[in-house]
This record gives C-alpha cells, sequence and structure tokens, in this order.
C-alpha cells in the first residue's frame, strides 16, 4: 500500500516535471517559471518549500516526548514571515531578478559582492540539504524498508531530474503538490485526535497531564531547553534565518510584481500557521495513543510519532498515507535547495562573474542545467558519506547562517544610506564564517564521549546555538566594515530607494 | 544617457509624493516590527526566567499556552493589516509611477 501511493507521487511529480520541460526555453522560465504565478500558487509553493520533514516529523516527535517546548519552533517559524512580510519581499522582489545576491548587487556592482552572495547562498543550501537528505535516507528506510543508499539515491535522482528538466515550473508545482498532500494528511490525523477529546480543548490538556511520563510537567516549558540562553539564542535563529533562506526568497522572482509577492506571503502564512497550530494534535496524539515507549523503541528522536499515530488511528492506509506525504514533503524541500543553489552558481558565478554577462542565453541555460546536477551530485556525496552522523543541527545552522550573514546584508542593502560594498563583504563574510567557526567547536560537534557527537572532545563553547552570538557579529561588521570605508554613494542608494518602494 | 536616468530617480526620491510614501511606511513599518518583536521574544524569555507562564488559564491549559497561540493569533492579525495598509501605499506608489511616465 505504502509503495502503491510512494509511486503513485512519484509517477505525478514526473508528469508535471514532463509537462514543465516543455515549457523550459529560457533562461526566465528556468530560474522563475517566467515570473507568471499567481498569489496563491506562489503563496501555496512557499509554503511547500518551507515545511520540511523536519518540521513534519521532527516538532510532531519533539512536542509527542518533551511537550510544550516542542512547539518552539512552531512559533518561531510562523513568526519569521512577519519579518519577510514586513521587512523583506517586496523591496526583494523589485531589486532582484533571479537570486538574492542580484538584489544586493543591484545596489553594489563591485564583483566580490555578488561573488560572496553566491558564496552564503550555496553554503546554506547544502548544509541544509545536508540535513534534508541524511533524515531522508533514515526516513524512507523506516517508512519503506529501502536501505539508506537507495532512499539517498532515488530522493537524489529525482530532485535532479525535476530541476534540470523541469526548472522553477516543476519545482513549483511539486511544491503545491506537496504542501496540500501534507495539510490533508495532518488535518485528518488532527481531527480524529479532537474526536478522541470530543471536540474539546480542556479535555486534551487535562488528559495530557496523565498521559506521558514527565506527568503534569509535560505541559510546561523546560523540559527540553533548560539553558535560557540557548532557547532564546534558537528563537533568535528561527524568527531571523527565514527572512535570509536563498531558497525562500528566490520563490519571489517567480510573481509579477511587489503586491503580488505580498499576497503570496500572506497565503504562506495562513497555509503554515494553520500547519504549525496542527503540530500540537500531533504531538499530543502521538503522546497519547502511541505512547512515549513505543514511540522512542521505534526512533529515539521521536521522528516517526506521526507516522505511528497514523498507523494507531487509521491503520495501514493512514499509514501509507502519511508515509506518502512525508516522502512527497522531502521531494519538494529539496528540490528547492538545488534550484537556489544551482541559480546561484550558474547566474551568478558563471554568468555574472566568469563571463562578465557576456554569455548568451542558451549557454546560461546549458550551465544552470549543469549546475543543478553538480549541486545535486555533490550533497547526494555528502549525504552518503555523512550516513551514520547526528546532523540534525545543520537545520539550526542553515538558518543562522542566514540570520548571520544574509539578513543584515539585504536590511542594510534597503533601509540604510551610508552602506557601501566594503560593509556588505565584511558582512557577509563575518556573518558565515563566525556561524560555521561557533558551530566547530560547539557540543554539536564535539562531545568527551565517543558517538554522542561526530568528534570527540571537550567543545570549546558550550552553546548548541551560535545565533545570539552570530547574528548581532554579522550586523556589527556589516556596519563596522561600512565605517572603515570611505566610500559613500549617496545618488544609488536615492535610486534604490525609488526602485524598492515603486518598482520602477 | 546614465547620468539622466540617476538624475530622475533622486528628483523622484525629492518629490512630495515619494517623500509621503517613504515617512507614512516608516510611520507604520517600524511601530509595528518593534512590537512583533518584542512580542515574540517575550514568550521564550518569560519561560526561560520565570514561571509566572505556568499558572493556569482556562482550566488545565496554562497561560505559556494560551500565549503560544496568541503568538499565531497576532501573527495572521499583523498580516491582515498589513495588506489593508499596502492598499493605501499602493495607490500613493501608482501616483508616482504615473508622474514618473509622464
Amino acid at each position: 500500500m505504502a509503495i502503491a501511493l510512494f509511486c503513485a507521487i512519484v509517477l505525478l511529480t514526473l508528469l508535471i516535471t514532463y509537462w514543465a520541460a516543455k515549457r523550459t526555453k529560457s533562461t526566465s522560465e528556468f530560474y522563475t517559471a517566467g515570473g507568471g504565478l499567481k498569489g496563491w500558487q506562489n503563496g501555496t509553493a512557499i509554503a511547500g518549500d518551507y515545511m520540511s520533514a523536519a518540521s513534519f516529523l521532527g516538532i510532531a516527535g519533539s512536542i509527542a516526548l518533551s511537550g510544550f517546548d516542542g512547539f518552539f519552533y512552531s512559533i518561531g517559524f510562523l513568526v519569521a514571515y512577519l519579518v519577510v512580510l514586513y521587512l523583506v519581499a517586496e523591496p526583494l522582489r523589485n531589486l532582484g531578478k533571479y537570486t538574492v545576491a542580484d538584489m544586493i548587487a543591484a545596489r553594489f556592482a563591485d564583483k566580490k559582492v555578488r561573488g560572496v552572495a553566491a558564496l552564503n547562498t550555496i553554503t546554506i543550501s547544502i548544509f541544509y540539504m545536508i540535513a534534508q537528505l541524511v533524515g531522508a535516507g533514515a526516513l524512507i528506510k523506516l517508512l519503506f524498508g529501502l536501505d539508506y543508499t537507495t532512499s539517498v539515491l532515488i530522493v537524489g535522482t529525482l530532485m535532479t531530474i525535476y530541476v534540470v528538466f523541469g526548472g522553477m515550473h516543476a519545482t513549483s508545482w511539486v511544491q503545491i503538490i506537496k504542501a496540500i498532500l501534507l495539510m490533508a494528511g495532518t488535518f485528518v490525523i488532527s481531527i480524529i485526535v479532537f474526536a478522541k477529546f470530543d471536540f474539546s480543548l480542556t479535555a486534551m490538556f487535562e488528559h495530557m497531564k496523565t498521559a506521558t511520563p514527565l506527568a503534569e510537567a509535560y505541559l510546561n516549558p523546560g523540559n527540553k531547553y533548560k539553558v535560557p540562553i540557548e532557547t532564546i539564542s534558537l528563537n533568535l535563529a528561527l524568527v531571523l534565518g527565514t527572512a535570509g533562506l536563498p531558497h525562500i526568497l528566490i520563490r519571489f522572482f517567480t510573481v509579477k510584481d511587489a503586491p503580488t509577492a505580498r499576497s503570496s506571503v500572506v497565503y504562506a502564512t495562513w497555509i503554515i500557521g494553520i500547519f504549525y497550530v496542527m503540530t500540537v494534535f500531533l504531538g499530543f496524539g502521538a503522546a497519547a495513543f502511541v505512547g512515549h515507549e513505543n514511540i522512542t523503541a521505534v526512533d529515539a528522536a521521536g521522528n516517526m510519532a506521526a507516522p505511528l499515530l497514523a498507523k494507531a488511528l487509521g491503520g495501514d492506509f493512514l499509514f501509507a498515507f502519511v508515509a506518502a506525504v512525508a516522502f512527497a514533503t522531502i521531494l519538494a524541500v529539496v528540490t528547492g535547495l538545488v534550484l537556489a543553489g544551482a541559480s546561484a552558481f550558474a547566474h551568478d558565478f558563471y554568468t555574472h562573474i566568469i563571463r562578465r554577462g557576456n554569455a548568451s542565453e542558451k549557454e546560461q541555460l546549458r550551465m544552470a542545467r549543469w549546475a543543478a546536477i553538480g549541486v545535486s551530485v555533490l550533497s547526494i556525496l555528502l549525504a552518503l558519506f555523512a550516513q551514520n552522523m547526528n546532523v540534525a543541527f545543520l537545520v539550526s545552522l542553515a538558518f543562522a547562517v542566514a540570520a548571520s550573514a544574509n539578513l543584515p546584508v539585504i536590511l542594510f542593502t534597503i533601509f540604510w544610506k551610508r552602506f557601501n560594498t566594503a560593509g556588505a563583504v565584511t558582512g557577509m563574510l563575518v556573518g558565515l564564517f563566525s556561524t560555521i567557526f561557533l558551530v566547530a567547536v560547539s557540543p554539536n560537534v564535539w562531545n568527551p564521549e565517543a558517538g554522542k557527537a561526530i568528534l570527540v572532545g571537550e567543545p570549546l563553547i558550550n552553546l548548541t546555538n551560535p545565533g545570539i552570538i552570530s547574528i548581532p557579529l554579522g550586523f556589527l561588521a556589516a556596519w563596522l566594515g561600512t565605517y572603515l570605508s570611505s566610500k559613500r554613494d549617496e545618488a544609488k542608494y536615492l535610486e534604490i530607494m525609488v526602485k524598492a518602494n515603486t518598482g520602477a | 544617457m546614465e547620468k539622466s536616468v540617476a538624475a530622475d530617480y533622486a528628483a523622484v526620491s525629492q518629490s512630495e509624493k515619494f517623500r509621503q510614501l517613504i515617512a507614512s511606511k516608516k510611520r507604520f513599518i517600524i511601530p509595528m516590527t518593534i512590537f512583533f518583536f518584542v512580542f515574540y521574544f517575550a514568550l521564550p524569555i518569560m519561560t526561560s526566567y520565570s514561571k509566572v507562564l505556568n499558572t493556569p488559564a482556562i482550566g488545565p491549559i496554562s497561560w505559556a499556552w494560551v500565549f503560544a497561540f496568541a503568538q499565531f493569533i497576532m501573527t495572521w492579525a499583523l498580516c491582515i493589516i498589513y495588506s489593508k495598509k499596502s492598499a493605501h501605499f499602493d495607490r500613493i506608489v501608482s501616483e508616482i509611477k504615473k508622474e514618473m511616465g509622464a
């Protein structure tokens, strides 16, 4: 049953790709689907691009095992869209063309700026993709009984096909379909769970006080995050990271103007918000009807809580459906990441830096497709290599890099008159390398006990979430770099301000 | 040619309408942004450094959960407010563009 639904999804997405391939004849079609998506389409695709298996399975598991603390992710992932809506989406749409680097380069013509911005995009996309692919391998193994290497290769091959042949058209529709499937699946489970408590929130909460080994403490914060500074650091990266994630930001180039970009964020926020409210039902349901012991017996981190809940509530059919939804969820996210990485490489590095903007349309399109293959192959190899490593922290690392290296420069480009090339370059480099350094010496990588982390030894810094240090550092470096250089170009800023606010 | 385009942008940026647009956008966006950041960070700060939110609000549901769900209501409300407010900005923008096109 699960295999049949799995094949149905593969077939459907390949049909879409076939249709998309016939329309993908130019770079604009490849990178942005010709900019012709409607607000609701792009909004749904943003939701599909964003709600990863980590949110669907990870948050449900986290809430099931540690109660309130698991919900922090849900809140941060949603409120982040206010940063996107109020500060970033419309200026980004008005200034950029295909990539995040386009938008920053609209103000600073220096090739260094574009190069570093592209480097950030590629780094964030690859980190995020390794986490997704390693998770996918482990998951498909549990869901369908395939071995790790086969699982990674299946997902890796599919994402490459979608992007290489179907570009942004295929990516968008894979994401739209995934979002609809995911919402349908979580809605059905949530309703069944809620019905078990006679549709009474108080009855559900009352039951949860005795349903888990944590007893009454289950409903209180502090079961998972016991160090205040870690909680705040995590929340900081969650709320500021989204507005710097390249695979989300490039989605705004698929619509025709700023008002449509705005309406896509609003659609996305409704869908994502409703989804994250339902994670409470998934988590509570799993804790109540599957049970703590049964969840951790299958997977210690709790990632199987939602599929196990589906099985407990609806038997094999619902389990098969949820497994297929999880598979579609993984596909949609990694596809978006391949496209983001490939466009940074082909459009920024190749077309603008190596060819100085003189590549023909045909050469650009060919390079974009090769770049997609390159990004995919690299990520697949890294994911195969990382099989036995605990790489879940790479998701929060990607958010932290996005918040520390991209967001400060994006905001200063739009809003700060004095900002200059030196500030942009130092901001991006310091944000990127300080985050990577902080994680490289953190307990994510080092643990005195063998097998608990990637390397054995004492961590240099006892902070798993680097955001609280690296995000201020990113802003500070962009600011300091600006003042250490005497360069200023206010006429250019006036132009950027007019373009960002009017789209003229 | 380049020079005259740059001069055009400078002229638009100094125009009465454009300055009015920027001023009213600032008046709206800055306070709203401060508000949602404060509202958002109040939750982890309060749950990390105190236990006040662990007291019951509605039967077995504590204030921590009420505040957590309030974050969702806040986000949706601010989306609706932004959309409404933007209709006003869009009108000014189209007037500015009309003048630029002329």
